[in-house]
């Protein structure tokens, strides 16, 4: 089994770093989405096809210039056990997309699971990094510099008007997603959240659960991404994100002070409630677990509560999640006895972290 | 508005479907129409935004403001992967990076539609590119010599004149 060290820890190496605004801020990720020129897309790609494409790409990791970036570890899908790859998708180190629909897919990463590129998804190759705290510039920097370092040993699919070519036209252009996840708590208790994400949404950037395309806002974590890639320059996308970003925690952090001012006992009551409910419950579902933890992630950032970090927050969102369970407390699992592991574990976790 | 699925959540999705001359309006939220997938129409198996997609692909532009001249949908194949544009009207997805030269006729109304845009502005690959590079470059410096004209600058406007000349005989030799 090659390399499971990615998939044994819950906490990537760079969520334990104390980033910038990560009280509000979880991660800061950007995504380059490219294509070797004369092969068909992912989809329509022959066996032989999508495995030359596979060889050429990882090929390019020997290069001096390429491995600059850090020490890599390539990750062929069909040497990974179905619960390993949950587990990828859960630390968001791989795509779901790329778990169901790739053929001679792969993902190379980094030692610090801060780059992961997949090879085979939608696209033949998809640079990603994903940077703790509110740095999406960090990591457009970075996403961009691996690009250029594989652009200087492949040809890539470009064209003159519509720039990088891709298999979806959402994506065609820059083929840059630049996203940030943000805790958003305080807005969502007073209720401005509806009118800041429609504000959002009229400037090019679209809101997202934290799994990507469909999936809910669960424990007040939301996603904020570019919409557009054609049009628009790299640094346009990235500085228009950022200040929206800026604008939002600004907004964030005025609803917290307005609720610690004017209703401290009642929210702290809520704060103690949840922290109460996880630290002893015996059942705990997914989905009370991410509220729960919104809300004790919320009395930590406000210093209602000791004890905890927002590193053990991070770490038990990602622990929570249906893969990391199974792969924790064994594979067969049924919804009601994952429920039971669930509490187990968030009890453990906390009681650890009280007591060192 | 509420979803009129589950009357709690807000209604993000507003569709209309005219069956028969008989008009339907639904207002539904994401999470919704996920689980109902089958009532979006030409969605089959579910909610996605490849589903979203194709229906702005489906749109066949009218004679007047829709692109005039171009070739009907249905006669457009990709001769590269065989993609036909009825085909990727319906995934959503092209099938290589040659669909996107014989379906070009058709592509403006949605990369418009998708991104208010039809044209790159960003990085270019710096090996490939090399000639994109000297274009753009071009365009910029004839928009200097626009300005030094203006400004009556006639030396400087020389100086720009000549450039543009060097850089058009450098791609011209390629």
């Amino acid at each position: 089994m090659p390399n499971l060290r990615f998939t044994e820890k819950a906490l990537s190496d760079w969520m334990r770093s104390d980033a910038a605004d990560s009280e509000i801020v979880i991660s800061s990720r950007v995504r380059i989405a490219r294509n070797l020129q004369h092969y068909p897309f992912p989809m329509l790609a022959s066996n032989e096809q999508s495995e030359e494409v596979l060889n050429k790409l990882s090929e390019v990791l020997q290069y001096d210039d390429v491995h600059a970036f850090g020490d890599f570890h390539t990750l062929d899908l069909i040497d990974i056990d179905d619960l390993d790859k949950r587990v990828l998708v859960e630390k968001h180190l791989i795509s779901p997309s790329l778990v169901n629909e790739s053929r001679n897919g792969a993902v190379i990463l980094s030692e610090d699971e801060s780059v992961s590129i997949m090879i085979n998804e939608e696209d033949h190759l998809r640079i990603q990094c994903l940077y703790p705290g509110f740095q999406v510039k960090e990591a457009w920097e970075k996403a961009s510099a691996i690009d250029d370092a594989f652009e200087a040993h492949v040809d890539y699919a470009f064209d003159d008007r519509r720039g990088y070519l891709t298999s979806c036209p959402t994506n065609v252009g820059t083929g840059v997603r630049a996203s940030v996840m943000m805790h958003l708590p305080a807005l969502v208790m007073t209720q401005q959240i509806g009118r800041i994400l429609t504000a959002v949404s009229q400037v090019g950037l679209t809101v997202r659960g934290i799994y990507g395309e469909g999936s809910e806002a669960m424990g007040n974590l939301f996603q904020i991404s570019n919409q557009i890639t054609l049009g628009q320059t790299e640094q346009e996308v990235i500085d228009n994100l950022h200040s929206v970003v800026l604008q939002m925690i600004g907004h964030e952090r005025t609803a917290r002070e307005r609720l610690i001012t004017d209703s401290r006992l009642r929210i702290t009551d809520r704060v103690m409630r949840s922290y109460g409910i996880l630290s002893h419950a015996a059942i705990v579902d997914s989905k009370e677990a991410a509220q729960r933890l919104s809300d004790v992630r919320l009395g930590v950032d406000l210093g209602l509560l000791d004890g905890l970090s927002i590193t053990v927050m991070n770490e038990l969102n990602v622990m929570t999640q249906p893969g990391f369970l199974q792969k924790t407390f064994g594979e067969d699992m049924r919804t009601d006895e994952r429920d039971i592991y669930r509490a187990q574990l968030i009890r453990d976790t906390i009681n650890a972290a009280n007591q060192s | 508005m509420l979803c009129q699925e589950c009357n709690k959540r807000p209604a993000t999705l507003h569709f209309t479907k005219i069956v028969n001359g008989e008009k339907t309006e639904f207002h539904i939220c994401e999470s919704c129409a996920r689980e109902k997938g089958e009532m979006i129409p030409g969605t089959a198996g579910g909610f996605s935004i490849h589903n979203l997609l194709s229906g702005l692909l489906d749109f066949e532009p009218s004679g007047k403001n829709g692109s005039a001249g171009a070739p009907p949908a249905q006669s457009l194949r990709c001769e590269e992967c065989g993609m036909t544009y009825s085909q990727f009207s319906k995934i959503g997805r092209f099938g290589c990076s040659s669909c996107y030269k014989y379906f070009d006729s058709r592509l403006d109304p949605l990369f418009k539609r998708v991104h208010g845009s039809t044209s790159h502005v960003g990085k270019v690959p710096a090996r490939a590119g090399g000639r994109i590079k000297v274009k753009r470059q071009i365009t910029d410096l004839k928009r200097d010599l626009q300005e030094s004209i203006t400004q009556e600058e006639f030396e400087k406007a020389a100086q720009i004149r000549d450039q543009i000349r060097e850089l058009e005989k450098e791609i011209a030799e390629e």
